[in-house]
């Protein structure tokens, strides 16, 4: 990795670290961690958030390998980048994802057998948007950060924002990644959020690879520093660091729900495992790297830290991975049990005001298929 | 009554959609302050706010892919694109994101937007500025497309396009946006959005066309009657869903048929319009159905642009020889 990319040093404060990697607790001269009435319980549901993602991150990872779904995007590594980010969320605030958020989805408490579908080739991800404030996933790279940025623009003229009502005001989340930072929309999406100063937080995982393409080949500048050429505040955070993440995010959310404008958060991670289940990564980075990663699980680290401070028992954990197993059986089941779209359904949400020539089209299609019927 | 030319008769009807629902926004380069580079959308910032007539930053897929996230929030937006060929910036949001979300989402998230491209040639332009991008949106599914040849259809077409819930592409034929006025009753019925008109019946030929070119069809045909030849003219109006209904019947009855557009001829509006002539009107045809338009080159220097533009004399040059068969 270049030098130039890399945080100087674990305690530099340009680079938000509350949890490090050996599990002990930090101080950050601009960020603290609230972790509400009762934090133990709070960080004891990170930590069980974190574990859930996981396991729907491997278990879908298998069901790929064992031929149910045709692709899976994974997320192994980016667990504390999720969920810290999406635990800071309220409910009124809005999500565009990538295609990769599994954790933030979670959070948002869409139902995960719902991600598979894109992933089995039943649907193109059609959850209803509405019904979680979590957006549809997004493909095309970038794409979405213009889309949350034209949502953040009606909240402003819907009033929802700087009204000081908690319930009311609102943040519009952008979910991206390194490699998108390179595209124009992602660009454009931080011109238009500056020039409207509209309620968006950018939050990039530079979890370090687009596919085998190194951050060098994406920027000569940490990308934080971006923020700033656009006229908004950038911060970097440990993205590995669940505590920092949702500490940084939620001042982020503030700062755009108090009519501050946008803001950057570059969450400093890794993809542990390949850019999708196609994906072969020995062939463009050294496995030392990803050793070196290892040591900065975000997982290992809060466990470490509720164990050391007598925060959880084994019980506790026991429990988590009693829930983990019952996901993964519901990820298992439902996946198979996905029903396959009908041909003729591909004519039916074209438009909301089906056409005659494509209802005609579908008809000669359906008086097609009918010739086969009975056939054998 | 009053006379208005395409450009007022366009304003006015834009203003008319703006106070019928506050939903509806107007983004786009320099429609605010300015009123557009063509005044379409003149005294609207002014009466209506900054709000809901928004000057954008200069960078298109900007302006669509902010308009996707405002329509997602139940905005209804119309977003200008200043000169055709400055779309294609924006046609990545286009095609990949206005055109698929309903689909994506099973009819979760509608995107009832408009997207107005003044289009064509002949106002005498620098490079990308006089382009015929139709095809181009016709055909990719997701997207409707229309376009008005005259004030009064301008006038109640961008209307409907704004009510309509799927996203429909409104091209406005720039070379007549100050041209002829039209009486405009603002009380009258109009017909449906998506439905094409015989604009002058006739009988020995039918000329079909869009937008620009229906002016030229109509003064090909009033001097071929000056010859003894009674041509009809259709007026498409909608390209995506294409409404040939009123061509079948029209082809039916006179065996013959030019289509004309300023675009390219290759793969061209005119290509699937005779594709389906054919497979409809088949044994009713007496010669193939034939095509006027563009080069297959770049759009030219303006000095020789009228010379590429189909015009009055290359319309009728096949109409002799589709009569010729």
């Amino acid at each position: 990795m270049t030098e130039f990319l890399v945080p100087r040093a674990e305690g530099d404060t340009e680079f938000v670290q509350l949890l490090t990697p050996e599990g002990d607790r930090v101080e950050h001269p601009e960020y603290r961690f609230d972790g509400g009435a009762d934090e133990a319980e709070t960080i004891r549901g990170f930590y069980r958030d974190m574990v859930l993602t996981r396991r729907i991150d491997t278990e879908s990872t298998a069901l790929q390998r064992h031929g149910e779904l045709g692709i899976w995007a994974q997320l192994l590594g980016q667990e504390a980048a999720q969920i810290g980010s999406g635990r800071a969320l309220r409910k009124q605030d809005y999500v565009f994802p990538t295609y990769r958020e599994h954790g933030v989805a979670y959070t948002r408490g869409l139902d995960p057998l719902r991600l598979l579908g894109l992933f089995r080739g039943v649907d193109q991800g059609a959850w209803d948007p509405y019904a979680n404030n979590f957006g549809n996933y997004t493909i095309v790279i970038g794409a979405q950060t213009l889309h949350a940025t034209g949502y953040a623009m009606g909240v402003q003229r819907d009033g929802a924002v700087g009204t000081g009502d908690p319930d009311r005001d609102t943040a519009v989340v952008a979910y991206f990644g390194d490699g998108a930072s390179s595209q124009g929309d992602v660009n454009e999406s931080f011109i238009f959020a500056a020039s409207y100063n509209a309620p968006v937080v950018f939050f990039c995982q530079n979890n370090q690879w687009a596919i085998s393409e190194p951050i060098e080949r994406q920027t000569r500048i940490p990308l934080y520093q971006r923020a700033r050429g656009f006229g908004f505040p950038g911060v970097r955070v440990d993205g590995n660091d669940v505590l920092a993440v949702h500490a940084v995010t939620q001042a982020a959310l503030n700062h755009a729900r108090e009519g501050n404008g946008p803001a950057l958060i570059e969450a400093y991670t890794y993809r542990m495992g390949a850019h999708t289940t196609t994906d072969d990564p020995t062939r463009y980075r050294l496995s030392d790297e990803v050793e070196y990663w290892k040591l900065r699980d975000p997982i290992q680290r809060v466990k470490v830290y509720l164990t050391r401070n007598g925060l959880a028992d084994q019980s506790f954990f026991d429990e988590v991975e009693l829930e983990a197993e019952a996901l993964g059986a519901h990820l298992r089941d439902g996946c198979k049990a996905l029903p396959d779209p009908t041909p003729l359904s591909v004519f039916d949400q074209v438009y909301a005001e089906q056409t005659d020539e494509l209802a005609a089209q579908r008809d000669e299609f359906a008086a097609y298929l009918a010739t086969f019927e009975g056939a054998h | 009554m009053t006379k208005v030319t395409l450009a007022k008769a366009l304003n006015a009807g834009l203003r008319k959609a703006m106070e019928d629902d506050p939903k509806v926004l107007l983004m786009g380069e320099d429609v605010g302050k300015l009123g557009g580079v063509f005044r379409i959308t003149d005294g609207l910032q002014k009466d209506f706010g900054e709000d809901r007539v928004i000057d954008s930053p200069l960078a298109e897929s900007g302006i669509l892919g902010t308009a996707v996230g405002l329509a997602i929030r139940g905005y209804r937006p119309v977003c200008e694109i200043q000169f055709d060929g400055f779309v294609y910036p924006a046609y990545d949001q286009i095609v990949s994101q206005v055109a698929k979300l309903h689909f994506r989402t099973q009819g979760r998230v509608k995107m009832p937007m408009v997207i107005r491209i003044p289009y064509g040639g002949g106002i005498g332009a620098v490079e990308h500025h006089s382009e015929s991008p139709e095809a181009q949106f016709a055909h990719t599914p997701g997207l409707k497309v229309v376009t008005c040849s005259n004030p009064v259809d301008g006038y109640w077409m961008i209307q409907q396009a704004i009510a309509h819930d799927d996203p429909v592409v409104f091209l406005e034929p720039k070379r007549q946006y100050h041209a002829d006025k039209a009486e405009l009753d603002e009380e009258a019925t109009p017909p449906p959005l998506f439905s094409s008109r015989v604009v002058r019946p006739g009988s020995d030929a039918t000329l079909i066309g869009y937008g620009p070119m229906v002016k030229t069809l109509l003064k090909a045909a009033e001097a071929a009657a000056g010859e003894g030849r009674s041509l009809e003219v259709i007026d498409l109006r909608t390209l995506s869903p294409l409404d040939l209904g009123p061509v079948y019947e029209s082809v039916r009855r006179t065996g013959r048929a030019v289509v004309a557009h300023e675009a390219h001829v290759n793969l061209g509006m005119g290509s699937e319009i005779a594709a389906r002539v054919t497979e409809q009107c088949f044994y009713s045809l007496e010669a193939p159905v034939l095509r006027v338009g563009g080069f297959d080159t770049p759009y030219p220097p303006a000095r020789i642009e009228e010379e590429w533009l189909p015009d009055l004399d290359r319309v009728l040059d096949a109409v002799d020889r589709t009569m010729g068969f």
